[in-house]
């Protein structure tokens, strides 16, 4: 999917030769701390940042010479929820929708159908401003999903959210995944890597570090005889200087891929 | 419907929503051309109806200068407008479709114009209640209403640039105080010659100066710069076409430089 992709701001490399593959049909967990470069990478593969150099391709599409067909496969939710506060969320999805260039009747439907689907009927003729922080980030997936991509990018989807939106959005997006959809997901947090993705990667320093399912990843980084949680894995690697942290690739490569 | 047609529909859609739903600053923008209106004819109008504006009634000299500062006011909206979709997170989303990116930009200026025509519309029927006799005819009265519509268009390409270059909504409030000040030194409030002689050139030679006199040439029938008609219209025409172009330009140049 990425190969030896670099990306610098004001001198300082925020992403330095990285390579990634991510299998389609499953859930990928990009795994980072703050500052690691997930934001960037995803709006790299999502063509709103151009890389400095590398090759891309997504969903067979090479990223450099075709981005518009890229743009027709993925779907994307930002950190921050890209729906319009002054619109309805009925409002909102009918326009996606509309953008997506569904006659009016089929988005009208479709809006009905994911309003449902996400849990937002009551809310439906409410303005977006008026929604909770968990109804926000449903209508946004929501957003995303109106044209059954088969790619979609989260963006950090449960920052920010209290244990029951949180558990919400992960009964959503598994139910996408049964569906088909490649989930492409970033997030701080271990447990829902853990709890939601069949491949893991840790970014840090711009690299990866670290790749393969959670069970492989606490695995590999167990003494003997000592079972590791991810949080311990995560934390064993991001702690690391990144001078010291290429070693870790280097030393469990094999075993990895 | 074709797909970029499509596209900008809904985005005029969504622009005209959100004005219509900012109650304050619609309101707001319904508000200033009474408040100036009433207070230009009946405050300050007495001191001005003299030899200096060549009219008896202020309201006969004064409606185009008020259409155009309006205009400015209206335009600041556009430019926080602008601004405030670029620092949220729908701009993003919008890159990411497969949408024609200029419907974006299209549907601010289409919301642009819809907002400032009202505006323009109130100032013009409360000039009529208030006594203001344009003498034009029905040719004429068309011939304004082009000007306006190239003069609006012209500054809210301006104030769409302006709101991507500066990027936050707050900052770009301060275009609308640049806009709505520089009517001020153009003839729309007095004509140049009454003014000191260094501001004299400045406020002759200014873009606003000739949409003014285009616009109350063809309602009163004569300049008060002295220059034809025709003369004016053809600068104010030019003036209009070169920020139009130039501003449209810069804006999509701007908004293209934002998703590299």
């Amino acid at each position: 999917m990425a190969q030896g992709v670099v990306k610098g701001f004001g001198g300082q490399r925020v992403l330095d030769s990285l390579d990634l593959a991510v299998d389609q049909g499953a859930i990928f967990a990009l795994l980072g701390p703050n500052g690691a470069g997930k934001t960037t990478l995803v709006r790299i593969l999502a063509t709103l940042t151009r890389p400095d150099s590398g090759m891309i391709t997504v969903n067979g599409y090479d990223l450099a010479s075709d981005p518009v067909r890229v743009r027709r496969s993925i779907s994307l939710t930002g950190q921050y929820a890209a729906v319009d506060d002054v619109l309805t969320g009925r409002e909102n999805l009918v326009m996606m929708a509309r953008l997506l260039h569904l006659p009016r009747r089929a988005a009208k439907a479709r809006a009905a159908e994911l309003l449902d689907v996400f849990d937002l009927r009551d809310a439906a003729d409410k303005r977006v401003k008026e929604y909770s922080g968990g109804m926000r980030r449903r209508l946004d997936l929501a957003a995303a999903v109106i044209a059954r991509p088969p790619l979609l990018f989260l963006d950090e989807p449960t920052t920010g959210l209290d244990p029951r939106s949180r558990n919400q959005l992960w009964d959503v997006v598994r139910e996408l995944a049964s569906d088909g959809v490649t989930v492409f997901l970033t997030t701080q947090y271990l447990e829902e890597a853990d709890q939601l993705a069949g491949a893991v990667a840790v970014l840090h320093h711009g690299r990866i570090v670290a790749q393969g399912t959670p069970a492989q990843l606490k695995a590999n980084f167990s003494e003997p005889g000592a079972s590791r949680t991810l949080d311990e894995v995560f934390l064993a690697l991001t702690e690391a200087e990144p001078e010291a942290s290429p070693r870790y690739s280097r030393e469990n490569e094999g075993a990895i891929r | 419907m074709n797909d970029a047609l499509t596209d900008v529909s809904v985005m005029i859609t969504r622009c005209v929503r959100r004005s219509l739903r900012d109650p304050e600053a619609f309101f707001t923008a319904l508000m200033l051309p009474i408040i100036l209106m009433l207070l230009f004819v009946y405050v300050f109008g007495g001191a001005m109806s003299s030899q200096a504006t060549s009219t008896s009634q202020y309201v006969n000299y004064v409606v185009p200068g008020l259409i155009v500062l309006c205009a400015g006011f209206g335009a600041g909206t556009t430019a926080v407008a602008v601004a405030t979709d670029m620092s949220s997170g729908i701009e993003d989303r919008f890159r990411s479709m497969p949408i024609a990116s200029s419907s974006v930009l299209t549907g601010h200026i289409a919301a642009s114009l819809a907002r400032n025509l009202l505006a323009t519309a109130l100032v013009i029927g409360v000039a009529l209640a208030v006594g203001w006799h344009p003498s034009a005819s029905p040719v004429h009265w068309l011939a304004a209403a082009g000007m306006i519509i190239a003069f609006i268009l012209a500054i809210s390409w301006f104030a769409a640039a302006a709101g991507l270059l500066v990027r936050t909504p707050e900052a770009a409030n301060s275009v609308t105080f640049v806009i709505m000040f520089l009517p001020y030194l153009s003839t729309a409030f007095v004509p140049a010659r009454t003014m000191t002689p260094v501001l004299r050139p400045i406020a002759a030679n200014q873009p606003f100066t000739p949409v003014i006199e285009t616009m109350r040439g063809l309602w009163t029938g004569r300049t008060v710069t002295g220059a034809s008609l025709g003369h004016e219209a053809l600068l104010a025409v030019a003036y209009c076409a070169v920020i139009l172009a130039v501003s449209a330009a810069s804006a999509s140049y701007l908004f293209r430089r934002r998703s590299a």
